[in-house]
């Protein structure tokens, strides 16, 4: 066994067993951001993970004290940008706890319908880059990086007709959302993900019938039941570890309860077994996507009134905490308010933070090739880990 | 024309058209790839994107030079030319018509497996030279991959070499010409095996996805290259992708019948080329669409698996030409 705890620092210069410390990041084609992990390696196998974290701190938790409410959410789709939807669904969420503010059912609808839109691209984007991670820039990685761009670029160009802008939306608003359906948004919806079902089935077979896809993901990265409940992790990881665990279903919020779908569990824990649950999520999303359409109520989308100024929506006193299930987990919002135009104080939980703590536990004793392997497989998104 | 003038000629003519075939085929592979991936390809530079390798070849000479300070100078400057020299040997004993080629000698085979894994030297000294970490792993790779698919490669390369009893590449092509049977990939089981094995392990000896673990850029940024800039990365490319073609020409020629082809003889070096294309597009592709396996993985396949099969392949060839000519 290798001795993980002895930490020694060796330079190029080194000779006889010790250990040579490689820098994966904050600056590398694989670091998914600006991840800095410190390798020991002995030989090709990594001995310990030293994770250094804060490239992208941009004051987000600070920077929401001197935001109103109304101001604010477009801002919260910064902090995961690959799912932007999902951070303003959280922040919303809150705010709407706190002043009891009741949300029409249209609005509720919508909702679902653009954060499982947003859970189908934000899965391309890893699905692509993870790919790129273990089969090259150069190579069939690439490959599939493209066709998965090519999906999300239909459902980017879905939010665009509905909002107006590509990555960073501002849909949400407290009390509902902010825009409604064009004419013939809903049917393009139903074209698109029909497509993308289709291409997903033949992204699985391009991967899973290729025996060095399977030789680099099963076995690898070995998350069991009782380390991931451990540490913490949420989302598709702790799926992937045989945890039945989803907001969705567990805490039904904004209408899910009325929607019929499954909450795909795998219990290997390794690599393969966070890709198989994700992409069995693409096919629960577009059902539920297709569900909300169908039965999408008519009414209004906000139960706020129009407003003259950014201002003049106010909470009362109280504090609340929501969570929504994201991508990648459990994003949380906690809001204490002191009854003006701005939180008091704010905090984030984001998914990507949780789950990046599992790292450490699982990469140590592979190999330098599986380090992003491993990372991909965990999904993290730097604007969420730092904020 | 007097003979020492020839044989200055014909390695000069052979040596520039390898160079220029280099630069055009990055474009066919940047192209095919391209639309492998729904893609159009370089478009801008000229037309259909015809200029992009010269515009390439004239970036990569005006960037600056840059050496690493605690590099190994000597060691640093000379690995690009220790790499680039056998790349462009291989060349020297392919005929690419009867009688057409620099030198076809009686052992061309072996000078062709020889020279190719000197390569491994030009790696290493830049992994090496460089003192840089991702450099220097890659550089360890780099000896591992060549020790372990450089004898799969020699021996996938010896089977047309039974079948026609002859070392000298010439006599090789020479042996199936006539008819389209007489290629040695229609040599019934033996061929289709060898020609497979044969570019497996030529992927690995050309380090082309799924074995490119000495690049591997997702780990290790760019491998053994990591620190070269300008002409210097331009040389080692020219001498990767000069190898590639030269494996492509070697893969037509023992396997596909080199200039066999319908129409009159002096189309002979166009089929020649359009069937190393032919093997290019096909490492071009498996390239495009796996990705990459890991180093001990890489080890295993070739010891495991690929190693004893085409030794088990060299040795029924044996026994099957020995059964045919009447040796028994």
């Amino acid at each position: 066994m290798l001795d993980v705890d002895n930490k020694t620092r060796v330079e190029m210069d080194w000779s006889g067993p010790e250990r040579l410390q490689m820098n994966m990041g904050p600056q590398h084609p694989s670091a998914h951001g600006v991840f800095r992990a410190i390798l020991g390696l002995q030989g090709e196998t990594v001995v310990d993970v030293d994770a250094v974290i804060g490239y992208l701190h941009r004051c987000h938790e600070k920077l929401s004290e001197t935001l109103t409410y109304a101001q604010y959410p477009s801002i919260a789709s910064k902090t995961d940008y690959v799912a932007a939807m999902t951070s303003e669904f959280a922040y919303v969420l809150a705010a709407e706890e706190i002043g009891k503010f009741e949300v029409p059912k249209r609005a509720q609808y919508l909702r679902v319908i653009v954060a499982e839109l947003q859970r189908i691209a934000s899965h391309l984007l890893w699905l692509g880059t993870w790919c790129m991670d273990m089969g090259g820039a150069l190579g069939g990685g690439a490959t599939i990086f493209l066709y998965c761009i090519r999906e999300r670029e239909d459902i980017l160009d879905l939010f665009e007709s509905l909002v107006g802008a590509r990555l960073l939306y501002g849909f949400f608003q407290v009390g509902g959302t902010r825009y409604d359906i064009p004419d013939g948004w809903a049917e393009q919806c139903r074209t698109t993900i029909d497509r993308i079902d289709s291409r997903v089935n033949e992204y699985e077979q391009m991967l899973e019938d290729n025996a060095f896809f399977l030789a680099r993901t099963q076995g690898v990265g070995t998350v069991s039941r009782e380390l991931a409940e451990d540490v913490g992790i949420a989302g598709p990881l702790l799926r992937g570890s045989g945890v039945n665990f989803d907001l969705r279903k567990n805490v039904p919020y904004s209408s899910y309860g009325d929607f019929d779908f499954t909450v795909p569990v795998e219990t290997a824990g390794d690599c393969y077994a966070r890709y198989k649950v994700r992409m069995a999520e693409f096919r629960q999303a577009s059902t539920i996507v297709r569900q909300a359409l169908d039965a999408l109520p008519s009414g209004p989308i906000s139960s706020r009134p129009a407003l003259k100024s950014v201002a003049q929506i106010r909470i009362p006193k109280g504090e609340a905490y929501a969570r929504v299930e994201g991508p990648r987990g459990e994003v949380g919002s906690y809001i204490v308010s002191d009854g003006s135009a701005k939180p008091y104080r704010m905090k984030w939980r984001g998914a990507s933070f949780s789950n990046l703590a599992i790292l450490p536990h699982i990469i140590p004793g592979h190999k330098v090739a599986d380090v992003v392997a491993i990372m991909g497989s965990v999904d993290p998104v730097f604007g969420e880990v730092d904020r | 024309m007097p003979s020492w003038l020839l044989l200055l000629l014909v390695p000069f003519v052979v040596l520039n058209v390898v160079i220029g075939m280099v630069t055009y085929v990055t474009l066919l592979e940047r192209k095919f790839a391209a639309r492998m991936q729904s893609r159009i390809g370089p478009y801008r530079v000229g037309p259909h994107g015809l200029l992009q390798p010269i515009a390439d070849a004239l970036k990569l000479m005006m960037k600056e030079d840059i050496v690493p300070d605690a590099a190994d100078r000597t060691v640093y400057n000379l690995a690009p030319i220790v790499f680039l020299i056998p790349c462009m040997l291989i060349f020297a004993t392919i005929p690419f018509a009867p009688g057409l080629g620099v030198g076809d000698v009686n052992i061309g085979i072996l000078f062709f497996l020889a020279v190719s894994a000197m390569e491994i030297v030009g790696l290493f000294m830049a992994g090496w030279g460089s003192n840089n970490k991702y450099a220097l792993l890659s550089a360890m790779r780099a000896v591992n991959q060549i020790i372990s698919y450089d004898l799969p490669f020699i021996f996938a390369a010896l089977i047309p070499v039974l079948l026609t009893g002859s070392l000298k590449l010439g006599d090789i092509a020479a042996a199936q010409q006539g008819s389209l049977l007489k290629w040695f990939i229609l040599y019934p089981v033996i061929g289709q095996l060898a020609f497979v094995m044969f570019i497996v392990s030529t992927l690995a000896a050309e380090n082309r996805v799924p074995f490119d673990i000495l690049e591997a850029e997702s780990e290790l940024v760019a491998g053994f290259r990591v620190e070269y800039s300008g002409m210097k990365f331009a040389l080692i490319q020219l001498g990767e992708y000069a190898h590639m073609i030269g494996s492509s020409f070697l893969g037509a020629l023992l396997f596909l019948g080199a200039w066999s082809g319908p129409g009159p003889e002096y189309l002979g070096p166009l089929w020649f080329l359009l069937k190393a294309m032919f093997v290019f597009l096909l490492v071009t592709w498996i390239r495009w669409s796996f990705v990459r396996i890991r180093v001990d993985q890489i080890l295993a396949l070739s010891w495991k698996a690929l190693l004893p099969a085409t030794l088990m392949l060299l040795i029924s060839t044996a026994v099957v030409v020995v059964w045919r000519t009447g040796g028994f």
